[in-house]
């Protein structure tokens, strides 16, 4: 395929589109990690249940409570399937993670990773894993505009905005704001943090479900674009981890700007060697670990 | 000679005493059990369209047929290959060695198939692929053993390609999955695109299970063929084919053509999308009265309708049965024989045969997805444009390179 700046420039925003979906899953390992030491392993199975969420409530909720006319429309699933799997992630924090922390990162590592095997193999179980189709698509957002080099689909250019949005908002709150402190104090020293009567417990829970809340969000953005199944998670899971570790464990904006990155790096070798796209990342992430072991965005300790 | 005629005569002595048995029967079947082995992906990508749905094909296929062969029960037992092929192939061999198992169907993706069926040659033991599709599997792979029941490349293919390229799709561009299947299923299709006539414009190999497809499919566009052939199978062709629809491609004049898809993906795409689609298909429920009833009864137990790999597991078991009954044991030698010389003839195959080569050839059939308005039910998603007799869809068996072909 000849390399015009018309190809470039369509493969840059193809890239982008798919590099937000990393930068907002990236994120919220990151905000848990950064905070409660935990690598979150059931991030992708959370994602999956977020697109869950707006599927059934769009699908079987009406049915299930006697109203059968009732949908639950994209834009409130929007917001309520991130209310829904936060709940479902405060449960979790609060039931089983909690007890983890005085113990080695494995732990809380092998816990996730065994929630995320359960939840998927329940779905498996009862859906059907070449995927449902979620057709809530808000009329408005159909169709394509034209960029000049290429026709872009509206529906994705709004995910590339709102998913910066909540990005940088995210970003905003914990590096620039007085709660965003709280956040960060208590990760470098909860005792002093208690100390001058802030709930650490509290705040650690509820960190949790914000960084579950995004993955469902980013589950909710991705479903009318790809096929909500119940392996959607555990695909992404691998290269957002990379993300991670590319950008640096625990930084919130390497997460973010290594995520847009990575998503147009990976775009742009579907172009240049296409059987390449899926490992493209791995090699990234093995240059990076060799030079800069923390990660690009990340702080030696 | 000698020496070894009184060894045979010992151990056969040795089982008919062990297990009690008369002298006569001592043919019959091997411990006393005929075990069946559902060996599939029961958890992964393609876990809807066979699974446990496999599994409940070839019980149902047992309970009808009694539940008893030459007197001796007959039991089901079912495993997860995690579409890894060690495993799949360490689960064989315990099966075989340990659990006295005597017959593997299934065995969707080739990879596995292939491993399984390679021991099984080793050891004697039959493997009857309903879920798999590379024609490796009857050609250089092929043993005395192995049997692939419900389709492959070659005939997805041909019967696409011939529907396609007469009705004006002369040129193409294949987005392929990268890997052994994908890559049978492009050179398979190719071949018979450019022998009506059309050529191939390029193609693009994407990594199994891409979420994304649009640059791909940019891709295609900027080749400027008339046809996008989808050499892929599952989320892969669904995710493809969703994805053209919302950078409308199919509006810009080119069409897409998957080339392996089961009804669990016209389900998944919904009619909305997926309608006026044309594929080939070993199985459709809704074809005739036969079909039919057992799809009804086969809802009843499943909640969902029979897949060609579901319905070929319940038709491949029944006819292994029937099989083992006409044979008077369950030796594996003797049950391939007759095998290969009788009719398969049920609601799943119609003019059925196992050939040398073990491709149980029989009628293919064209389909074409309803438009939402034309379905009248949650299930009713498909018709049937076109029956293409079993001598028209298959590879010849004087092409097959197996060395079971006498030549």
């Amino acid at each position: 395929m000849e390399l015009s700046f018309q190809t470039v420039m369509s493969q840059v925003m193809l890239g982008l589109n798919n590099g937000v979906f990393y930068a907002i899953l990236s994120l919220g390992l990151a905000v848990i990690f950064g905070l409660l030491n935990i690598v979150n392993f059931a991030h992708g199975a959370l994602y999956m249940l977020g697109a869950y969420v707006a599927l059934l409530g769009f699908t079987s909720l009406g049915p299930l409570i006697g109203m059968p006319d009732f949908h639950l429309n994209y834009w409130a699933a929007l917001i309520v399937a991130p209310l829904v799997v936060g709940a479902v992630g405060i449960v979790i924090e609060k039931t089983m993670l909690s007890r983890l922390y005085k113990f080695d990162h494995l732990y809380g590592l092998l816990l996730t990773f065994g929630l995320a095997l359960i939840i998927q193999g329940v779905f498996t179980n009862f859906f059907n894993v070449s995927g449902d189709p979620y057709e809530a698509k808000p009329e408005i957002l159909n169709g394509a505009v034209n960029l000049g080099f290429m026709m872009f689909p509206k529906y994705r250019l709004w995910v590339i905005c709102i998913s910066l949005l909540v990005c940088f908002g995210t970003w905003y709150v914990i590096e620039r704001t007085k709660l965003g402190s709280f956040l960060r104090a208590g990760t470098e020293n909860p005792e002093l943090v208690k100390a001058f009567g802030v709930n650490v417990p509290l705040m650690i829970t509820l960190t949790y479900g914000y960084g579950v809340a995004l993955a469902a969000f980013a589950g909710v953005l991705a479903a009318p674009i790809y096929s909500v199944s119940p392996v959607m998670g555990s695909e992404m899971i691998i290269t957002v981890f990379a993300v991670v570790v590319i950008g640096g464990m625990g930084s919130i904006m390497g997460s973010i700007i290594t995520g847009l990155l990575l998503g147009m790096v990976e775009g742009f070798t579907k172009v240049v060697y296409a059987p390449a796209s899926s490992t493209v990342i791995f090699l990234i992430m093995v240059v990076v670990l060799l030079v800069k072991p923390a990660g690009l965005f990340g702080r030696e300790s | 000679m000698k020496n070894l005629f009184s060894k045979v005569a010992l151990s056969v002595a040795v089982v008919a005493l062990t297990s009690g048995m008369a002298g006569a029967e001592a043919k019959g079947v091997s411990d006393n059990v005929v075990k069946i082995g559902v060996l599939t992906d029961m958890s992964g990508v393609y876990s809807t369209l066979g699974g446990k749905g496999t599994q409940v094909g070839v019980e149902m296929a047992v309970k009808d047929f009694g539940g008893k062969v030459l007197g001796k029960p007959i039991q089901v037992i079912g495993a997860d290959h995690q579409n890894k092929a060690d495993i799949a192939s360490a689960k064989a061999r315990e099966w075989f060695d340990n659990e006295k198992v005597d017959m593997i169907t299934g065995l969707l993706n080739s990879g596995c198939a292939l491993a399984v069926q390679k021991l099984g040659g080793e050891k004697k033991k039959i493997t009857m692929n309903t879920g798999a599709a590379s024609t490796a599997l009857t050609n250089e792979a092929c043993t005395p053993y192995s049997i692939h029941y419900v389709y492959d490349t070659y005939a997805l293919g041909k019967v696409t390609a011939e529907a396609v390229v007469p009705a004006g799709g002369k040129s193409w561009y294949f987005l392929t999955a990268d890997y052994a299947f994908g890559h049978s299923l492009e050179a398979n299709t190719s071949k018979f695109v450019t022998k009506l006539g059309g050529k191939i414009l390029g193609s693009v190999r994407h990594p199994l299970s891409t979420a994304d497809f649009s640059s791909y499919l940019l891709q295609a566009q900027s080749s400027g063929s008339q046809i996008i052939g989808l050499a892929n199978a599952g989320g892969d062709t669904t995710n493809a084919i969703k994805q053209a629809r919302e950078f409308g491609i199919d509006k810009k004049g080119q069409k897409l053509v998957g080339l392996l898809i089961f009804d669990t993906d016209i389900k998944s795409l919904g009619l909305n999308v997926a309608q006026g689609m044309q594929f080939t298909s070993g199985f459709y429920w809704d074809r005739d009265k036969a079909t039919r009833d057992f799809a009804k009864r086969y809802y009843a137990i499943h909640k969902a309708m029979p897949t060609m790999d579901q319905a070929g597991a319940y038709s491949a078991t029944m006819n292994y049965l029937k099989a083992i009954k006409a044979a008077g044991t369950d030796d594996p030698d003797a049950v391939m024989a007759k095998l290969k010389s009788m009719d398969v003839s049920d609601f799943f195959a119609v003019n059925g045969k196992i050939r040398a080569d073990g491709r149980m050839v029989h009628d293919m059939y064209l389909m074409e997805v309803k438009k939402p308005a034309e379905s009248k039910g949650e299930w009713d998603i498909l018709k049937i444009v076109k029956t293409v007799p079993a001598a028209d869809a298959f590879m010849p068996l004087s092409e097959s390179t197996c060395s079971q072909v006498k030549k």
